[in-house]
């Protein structure tokens, strides 16, 4: 028997996910402003945002300073001439039902959310801490990869969502997403095994008047457009005989890994089948 | 019959469903003290050492207790009969531990935060062995996960602990090698299943307490409480005389509350104290540190003859029981005893094999108890024999099933007095519409149906040894007291034997007060397991019953000055037959209890039967596999069901969906995975799926009742066999629709994908695997 | 700190620390219908109305529902008991654990709804899990309660 001694990894369960409720709280802020809310981020010790506290109960984070934006104002979808502006503090379950939302891009963001655990889970998970966060399994991210999507933030200001997920982390505040309303037609898939788990793979897809766009999240990693796919896509005509080519270059195009859930293989070859589905569903074709 | 064989309510019904604080944590009294477990991180080490100074002087920590502070003396927690089978390894805290998880300290404080800091200022050193992961080398490696010479067994159950074996077994009828010599037709195939998790919404908690004559009172969510009792005993090294045990409403057991966990914990802290201590176990710790299924390998060689009569079975199989050995042997034998009795023309059957110790979490008790590995093995293989001989699988089982007169290897070669299983066979084709959809139909551009079927037996208690009593108390105010100790943990055990009791003495629900589930008052019950309770525990509620009906006839029968012959009684009033001389039943209790009678009547009975009449159920699967994706779809699951008379419709409909959707869950869904170092990573409801609300299509429940002769009122058991169908039903269908067998559960779309893409180039049985659920990431 | 808001229609005012969860805080003050089932926010069992709407008591800080509605089992007895009746005519109260979450589920989904499909009816309660009935009795339960025909 090898002796090997080992330093105490005191608590057995630190590293999971799941785990007791060791988040714990020093203090509690809660902003009036905007600004107040970025210079207690920025300066004060373990300082953190608080956004729906789901996954955060799940760990064992020890927060200095919880910052609650709750003053202000950002738990609201708002229809403006040609932006619709979605607060941070908006939940999964106002994005399924709000009718502004899912009047536009044939209710595409519902449809991406509806998988998601449940209504009273939906409730709790907020729109900005799910994009801040850049889950991979986020079935969310990916459809709004495929609208024109943008991020406004506290400090970075308003940027493509794009540019916001490829950009390295960066303490700051996600106050705002907003969404061009634009007439782009759209459609996603997700696929799981049982129909409340994470995705395996997401994809989104969006056309408009020839500019088209192919995402694929989950893969586990986060939400990426596939470019070349994407190009092809906008090229696509009436007769719709490339879709299968479509996809498959977005298969090849993109990196995929292994998880609990699934192979990289595996994900690949999804990968070409959900494509091929949700392209189909949005040039309408047969 | 008045009661037996209504939908009656649960007697409990309205409270549980309104948010009632019936349940354990509910009860807790305020000032209990909260116990957390510091648990090990590594799979297989051996303390070197432990500090405990800074946590015991936190303030608001109670105590601290480690491996030097409790008894030494070795126990199993296993929720069995004494003398149990299982070994006697476990110490509350030990030197060393054995899987990641294992308890390494005990530390009670004023509140749950102050007891998580706590934790946190333990400093240990351990010293770290490779582990043994994988049961399929088990045997023999270099780490023997018990080396201490202090484990004892009851009896034999063939232990080689320094090669990781716990049990050996073999069981032979008839000489194998020679039959399956002379089959015409020979299949073989080897199975996996998994350590699945019980995952009933309550976890496991208890709380204790001193009482005012010194004794510790525990109150638990346990299916067991009179093994409890006996097992704390042994553990902490008292009388049992000392010790109570009170189960009260409990949410979901499923076996899991079989084997105890919680109990030690917080003993020894009320031990330590003299103060109440209550432990509620997390849902992670209740995936890790409580026992699930025992994974198993399963080879199953059947023999044939060519008119597809089923003459010879081997089984052959491998049981991982994990870092300690609750159930260990019990569960395997299981295995071959609640499977290969199903086929009475064999003229060889053998069953053998061995149960293992890994550095993994335990196993245990989980419903279907080894004759789910088992019937997912076997009739894999009967439904493989069916292709190769191109038979219809359904009437490859009707023509090899043991029917109701027939010899029974279950009895020994003793006759089998009740089965339906034919007709369930029949009603169930019909029912999902074999003739029109057996093997396949194509639904879509690339999607294909199919179906497949399975048939299973269990049993009902365990023969010569499941012992219950029950008493039926006359009160002064002419209703009645129904004491029991099974432990009704939601099926309704409680509702069922009071209306046995009250349709025996012919009164109505209302008139029974059900007492249950605590060993100062209790008469001895094994515990609900097993399929245990309609059955045992019933036989002895209708005994005591028909008992204390015999006395009132007899008082009746005095007070009237009449014989017993001559009177009658009718629930309300004894009188004497034929005539107007009469005297109410509550009169007749007040003259007895209060009166100048004084006699209060009691009608006892203790019952166990020499037999374990098994239940029986033909599960049929319709799928739908997506050629693309590999996924499928469960589109409609029919079970027909004999479970003897069905003492009330409408809990043991409830107990078939449940258990054919857990099923569902085993076939499906639930995939139990570790990481390379023998930690479980699917500790969790986000990683280990149980089928939601949308996992299930149609489910269709029908029963074909039988009469069991030695069972109350003809009844059999319900509780376990329903979990055994879907796993080989489903598998059965995937196989139909697509030409893919998969052998190891759960049945994954990437499983089934890859096969079909294998099976493309060349013929293929299924993917490489992850058998031991290990992730080489 | 102090939360000020209405719990069960009744004005409460408790001091919760920053960092407890309702369902934490609401058993403290007696509410025990609210049970914990997993560490993951994916059982349900934990689920109250927080102006009318269900959600996971046990993901929730206690300090925002300053000002709101809470609303547990305990608070709509009538209504919860009328539809208990028929769960356990039914036979489908098994165990009962994750029962009062779900009818909270049930009874928000009677107010949300309008005559919703199987479907409907599914998606609503997919957060709610249960162990011990398979689903099915609920669903005969729910359909019988809200008078719906099948669909």
């Amino acid at each position: 028997m090898r002796a090997n001694k080992e330093d105490n990894k005191s608590y057995w369960k630190t590293e999971s996910i799941g785990g007791d409720c060791m988040f714990t709280v020093g203090r509690l802020a809660q902003p009036d402003t905007i600004e107040e809310a970025y210079r207690i981020l920025m300066e004060e010790r373990d300082a953190a945002i608080l956004g729906g506290c789901a996954f955060l109960r799940m760990g064992s984070r020890k927060i200095g300073t919880a910052i609650d934006l709750t003053h202000l104002d950002l738990k609201a979808v708002r229809e403006h001439e040609d932006w619709m502006e979605i607060g941070a503090m908006t939940t999964l379950r106002m994005i399924e039902t709000d009718p502004a939302i899912n009047n536009r891009f044939d209710g595409l963001l519902a449809e991406a959310v509806k998988p998601v655990i449940g209504v009273q889970f939906r409730s709790i998970v907020t729109v900005g801490a799910t994009v801040f966060s850049k889950y991979g399994f986020s079935d969310l991210i990916p459809a709004l990869l495929a609208l024109e999507t943008e991020v406004e933030l506290a400090h970075g200001g308003r940027m493509a969502l794009e540019t916001f997920l490829n950009r390295p982390f960066e303490k700051d505040i996600l106050v705002r997403l907003w969404i061009r309303k634009d007439e782009r037609r759209a459609a996603c898939r997700s696929f799981r095994n049982s129909a409340s788990d994470f995705p395996i793979l997401t994809v989104a897809v969006s056309l408009l008047a020839g500019q088209g766009r192919i995402v694929i999240g989950a893969r586990p990693s986060k939400a990426e457009i596939a470019l070349k796919a994407s190009r092809e896509l906008s090229n696509l005509d009436a007769n719709c005989p490339r879709i299968e080519e479509i996809a498959s270059i977005a298969a090849d195009e993109m990196s995929f890994g292994t998880n609990m859930r699934g192979s990289a293989e595996y994900r690949r070859e999804l990968c070409k089948v959900l494509v091929k589905q949700a392209v189909a569903e949005v040039a309408a074709c047969k | 019959m008045k009661l037996v064989g209504k939908g009656i309510p649960k007697i409990d019904g309205m409270a549980i469903a309104t948010g009632k604080p019936v349940y354990t944590e509910d009860l807790v009294m305020a000032n209990a003290l909260v116990v957390k477990i510091l648990r090990s991180p590594h799979a297989f080490a051996r303390i070197t050492s432990i500090d405990v100074e800074k946590a015991a002087a936190l303030e608001g920590v109670e105590c601290v207790l480690t491996y030097r502070d409790v008894p030494q003396q070795r126990f199993t927690l296993a929720g069995q009969s004494y003398p149990e089978p299982s070994p006697y390894d476990r110490l509350i805290l030990d030197l060393v531990v054995r899987y990641v998880g294992d308890e390494v300290a005990i530390v009670a404080a004023v509140d749950e935060k102050t007891a998580l800091a706590a934790l946190d200022l333990i400093k240990v050193e351990y010293e770290v062995f490779p582990p043994v992961l994988d049961f399929e080398t088990a045997i023999g490696h270099s780490s023997v996960v018990h080396p201490e010479d202090d484990v004892h067994c009851n009896f034999d159950i063939g232990m080689v602990k320094d090669r990781n074996i716990v049990s050996t077994q073999k069981w032979e009828v008839g000489d194998i090698e020679k039959e399956l010599s002379e089959c015409d037709v020979v299949v073989e195939g080897t199975f996996y299943t998994q350590a699945n998790a019980q995952c009933m919404m309550e976890t496991q908690r208890a709380f204790n307490y001193l009482d005012h004559l010194g004794r510790l009172v525990v109150v638990s969510s346990t299916q067991v409480p009179f093994h409890a009792r006996r097992m704390l005993a042994r553990a902490l090294e008292l009388p049992t005389s000392k010790i109570r045990v009170i189960k009260p409403r409990i949410g979901g057991g499923f076996g899991s509350k079989q084997t105890s966990c919680v109990e030690i914990f917080t003993a020894a802290v009320t031990l330590k104290t003299g103060k109440p201590a209550i432990l509620v176990y997390d849902r992670e710790e209740t995936f890790t540190c409580t026992t699930s299924r025992h994974a198993m390998r399963l080879k199953v060689t059947l023999g044939a003859d060519k008119e597809g009569v089923i003459r010879a079975v081997d089984i052959q199989g491998l049981s991982d029981t994990g870092a300690y050995g609750e159930h260990a042997s019990t569960v395997f034998m299981v295995t071959g005893e609640k499977t290969l009795p199903l086929y009475n023309k064999t003229k060889a059957v053998r069953f053998m094999g061995n149960v293992v110790y890994t550095n993994k979490p335990a196993a245990g008790a989980y419903r279907g108890y080894g004759a789910t590995q088992g019937t997912f093995a076997l009739e894999s293989a009967v439904n493989m024999l069916a292709e190769k001989m191109s038979m219809d699988p359904a009437e490859l089982r009707l023509k090899n099933i043991a029917r109701e007169g027939e010899p029974f290897l279950g009895y020994k070669g003793g006759t089998l007095e009740s089965s339906a299983l034919n007709r369930c066979i029949e009603k169930g084709r019909e029912m999902i519409g074999w003739k029109f959809k057996y093997p396949k139909q194509i639904s879509a551009a690339n999607k294909v149906r199919g179906v497949g079927m399975a048939v299973t037996m269990q049993g009902s208690g365990i023969a010569n040894i499941d012992t219950a009593s029950a008493e039926v108390r006359l009160n002064d105010n002419g209703d009645f007291s129904l004491l029991i100790g099974s432990t009704d943990m939601g099926t309704g055990s409680d509702t069922i034997l009071a209306q046995m009791a009250a349709e025996v003495l012919e009164v109505s629900m209302n008139q029974i007060i059900v007492h249950a589930a605590d060993t100062d008052v209790s008469p001895f019950d094994p515990g609900s397991y097993a399929s245990s309770t309609t059955y045992v525990t019933g036989m002895a509620v209708v005994r005591a019953a028909e008992d204390l009906k015999q006395q009132i006839l007899a008082e009746g029968a005095k007070f009237l000055q009449s014989t017993e012959e001559e009177v009658e009684f009718n629930g309300h009033t004894v009188r004497v037959t034929g005539t107007d001389k009469m005297i109410g039943l509550k009169k007749l209790a007040q003259q007895l209890v209060v009166g100048p009678e004084k006699r209060q009547l009691v009608g006892n009975a203790t019952y166990g039967s020499p037999i374990s009449p098994p239940p029986f159920i033909a599960g049929f699967a319709e799928v739908e596999v997506d050629k693309e994706t590999g996924k499928v779809e469960l589109l409609d699951f029919v079970a027909v069901v004999d479970c003897g008379t069905v003492i009330n419709p409408h809990l043991a409909r409830i107990q078939v969906e449940g258990g054919l959707v857990q099923g569902i869950g085993m076939a499906l869904y639930e995939d139990v995975r570790y990481d390379n170092k023998g930690k479980l990573l699917s500790n969790s409801f986000m990683q280990y799926k149980i089928p939601c609300r949308k996992d299930i299509g149609t489910v269709r429940v029908a029963f074909k009742e039988s009469f069991e002769p030695t069972g109350p009122f003809g009844a059999k058991s319900v509780g376990e066999v329903v979990i055994n169908t879907p796993a080989a039903a489903i598998a059965a269908a995937v196989y139909h629709a697509v030409g893919v067998r998969i052998t190891q559960l759960p049945i994954t779309p990437e499983k089934v994908f890859i096969s079909l893409t294998a099976c493309n180039t060349h013929r293929a049985q299924g993917p490489r695997p992850l058998r031991s659920g290990i992730n080489r990431l | 700190m102090q939360v000020e808001f209405v719990v069960n229609g009744k004005q409460a005012v408790w001091e919760v620390p920053p960092d407890e969860f309702l369902a934490d805080t609401l058993r403290k003050h007696g509410l025990l219908s609210i049970r914990k089932g997993c560490n993951t926010s994916c059982c349900g069992l934990c689920t109250v109305w927080i102006d009318g709407k269900p959600t996971l008591s046990c993901s929730v800080l206690s300090f925002r529902v300053q000002g709101k509605f809470v609303m547990t089992i305990e608070g709509v007895s009538e209504e919860a008991a009328e539809f208990a009746r028929i769960l356990v005519a039914e036979g489908a109260d098994q165990c009962g654990f994750c029962s009062p979450g779900f009818v909270m589920t049930v009874l928000a989904l009677k107010r949300e709804l309008v005559s919703p499909t199987d479907d409907e009816i599914v998606h609503y309660l997919t957060g709610n899990l249960c162990r011990c009935t398979g689903y099915l009795g609920q669903m005969r339960a729910v359909k019988t309660y809200l008078g719906v025909t099948q669909r």
